[in-house]
């Protein structure tokens, strides 16, 4: 073995990679948020139409789509070879063990959080991405393929509004452990930093998370 | 006098015991009753009651670490009601006092739990691995010359405390135990920040903290997930700010030193 694959199949290696993936699929968080905000405008869809448009023929956005691929697999692949390690490295467990009075639920659960993430992202791209890709479906007044009629259909069901929600819960926590977490797996603690980075990843989870779980509960009790 | 003291008053308390023959047996948790328990005793000593009564009645002692009974060596360990040296902030199993239990409470008392560290027998665990992390690099090298006069290199005073918070470790396992991924890298951060903060230790710091963390990695420990669970339970304290700091001396030695293989 290179001393480059030596490096990130080590223990510290391994989390290096969930820490820059997971950064940056923070980023993706932001730009789909932001984008997805069109769903709010009162034109039964127009903009956020033409941006679906926009999203899904602009070569720099499509480049970015395997990227963020890879960025998903990656953080995936890592967390879970990490995990499976680490599950390994106590085979005889406590008979009694109160982990609850030493650290947080979720910085102990963040596999159990990322699987329903992940369960929650199949559903997601099933009912959005590959429905645009390969579906039939309608155009718009502005002669767009219409994603919101979809979007609106989709979250008439409370039990598919409830999916997201409770995703979106999930993602928070998950972001609240995570977000903190990778500044330190890189070493970027600093006794003037750490404390405004815990802030704002904690601003940061609840802020995305309750923004796109705002998206379902809009259609359903006031659209 | 100590019956006069209503704080004193014995304690009568149900064990629930990890024994094991050996290395390859299987255990078991074994139920003993303790009376008489004074509530100054150390947890150590009442165990010491328990091995006394077991003895009279012809039954194999239980054994456990311990040596210098004072908080400082390290040895002493046990994973009591669920928590690593029981349920106390800061504190090692011989300076946990029995006050901090009730009469009638029933106390599970385990070993430490990693693969790398095997049970001996009942309580007693072998943490060698610690040892032979430790031995990978966790020194400073001084070939050849006189003694040095000890203040010929000026440390700055916030290094060199800093640097002696990381050299509390009493390398007792603790953060392993309670580690949900048993991994030992709140004592590896220790070594590794402790030496790579002087003068003296920067100079091998590439080669130390890569040969360090392969012997962590090879004796088979966890990899760290920021949980913070060993830094709550570190009896000296020892802060979750040197794994940041391990992070950044791999970074570097990985990307810049002159090992290729």
């Amino acid at each position: 073995m290179s001393w480059f694959t030596k490096t990130f199949s080590s223990t510290i290696g391994r989390k290096l990679l969930v820490a820059i993936t997971g950064l940056f699929l923070c980023s993706f968080l932001v730009v789909h948020l932001i984008g997805n905000l069109q769903l709010f405008s009162a034109d039964e869809g127009v903009a956020f139409n033409a941006y679906t448009y926009f999203m899904t023929h602009n070569p720099v956005i499509r480049a970015m789509e395997i990227v963020l691929l890879l960025g998903f697999a990656f953080h995936i692949y890592e967390a879970v070879v990490i995990t499976r390690r680490n599950q390994s490295a106590r085979s005889v467990k406590y008979a009694v063990n109160r982990p609850e009075q030493n650290s947080n639920w979720s910085s102990r659960n963040m596999g159990l959080l990322g699987t329903v993430i992940f369960v929650f992202l199949l559903v997601h791209l099933y009912n959005f991405y590959f429905k645009l890709k390969f579906g039939e479906v309608s155009l718009d007044a502005a002669g767009n393929k219409n994603l919101y009629v979809i979007a609106v259909e989709s979250f008439s069901h409370w039990w598919y509004v409830a999916l997201y929600v409770i995703s979106m819960i999930a993602l928070a926590f998950h972001l609240i452990h995570g977000f903190q977490s990778a500044f330190q797996t890189l070493g970027l603690s600093h006794k003037k930093y750490t404390p405004a980075i815990k802030a704002f990843g904690y601003f940061f989870s609840i802020v995305v998370c309750a923004g796109f779980a705002a998206m379902p509960l809009y259609f359903f009790f006031l659209y | 006098m100590a019956g006069n003291n209503p704080n004193s008053t014995p304690m009568n308390l149900t064990l629930k015991v990890w024994r094991q023959k050996n290395a390859k047996t299987q255990g078991q948790l074994v139920t003993y009753n303790v009376k008489e328990i004074s509530p100054d005793m150390s947890f150590l000593e009442m165990f010491d009651v328990l091995n006394e009564d077991l003895l009279r009645q012809g039954q194999e002692p239980v054994a456990f670490d311990h040596d210098c009974r004072e908080g400082i060596c390290g040895m002493c360990s046990m994973y009591i009601n669920g928590r690593a040296h029981g349920p106390e902030k800061g504190t090692t199993t011989c300076q946990l006092h029995m006050r901090k239990f009730k009469d009638g409470d029933t106390i599970v008392v385990e070993p430490w739990r990693a693969n790398a560290f095997t049970v001996h027998k009942d309580l007693s665990t072998d943490r060698s691995a610690l040892d032979r992390i430790q031995q990978a690099g966790g020194y400073v090298s001084v070939n050849t010359g006189g003694v040095p006069d000890a203040n010929e290199i000026p440390i700055p005073k916030p290094i060199a405390d800093k640097a002696f918070d990381a050299a509390t470790c009493i390398q007792c396992g603790a953060c392993v135990a309670a580690c949900k991924n048993a991994s030992a890298m709140l004592f590896l951060s220790a070594k590794v920040s402790q030496l790579a903060l002087l003068p003296q230790g920067k100079v091998e710091r590439k080669t130390r903290v890569e040969n360090m963390l392969a012997q962590h990695d090879a004796e088979g420990f966890g990899s760290c997930t920021n949980i913070g669970a060993c830094a709550a339970e570190c009896p000296v304290g020892i802060s979750l700010d040197n794994i940041a700091m391990l992070n950044r001396e791999y970074i570097s030695a990985k990307a810049t030193s002159d090992n290729i293989g």
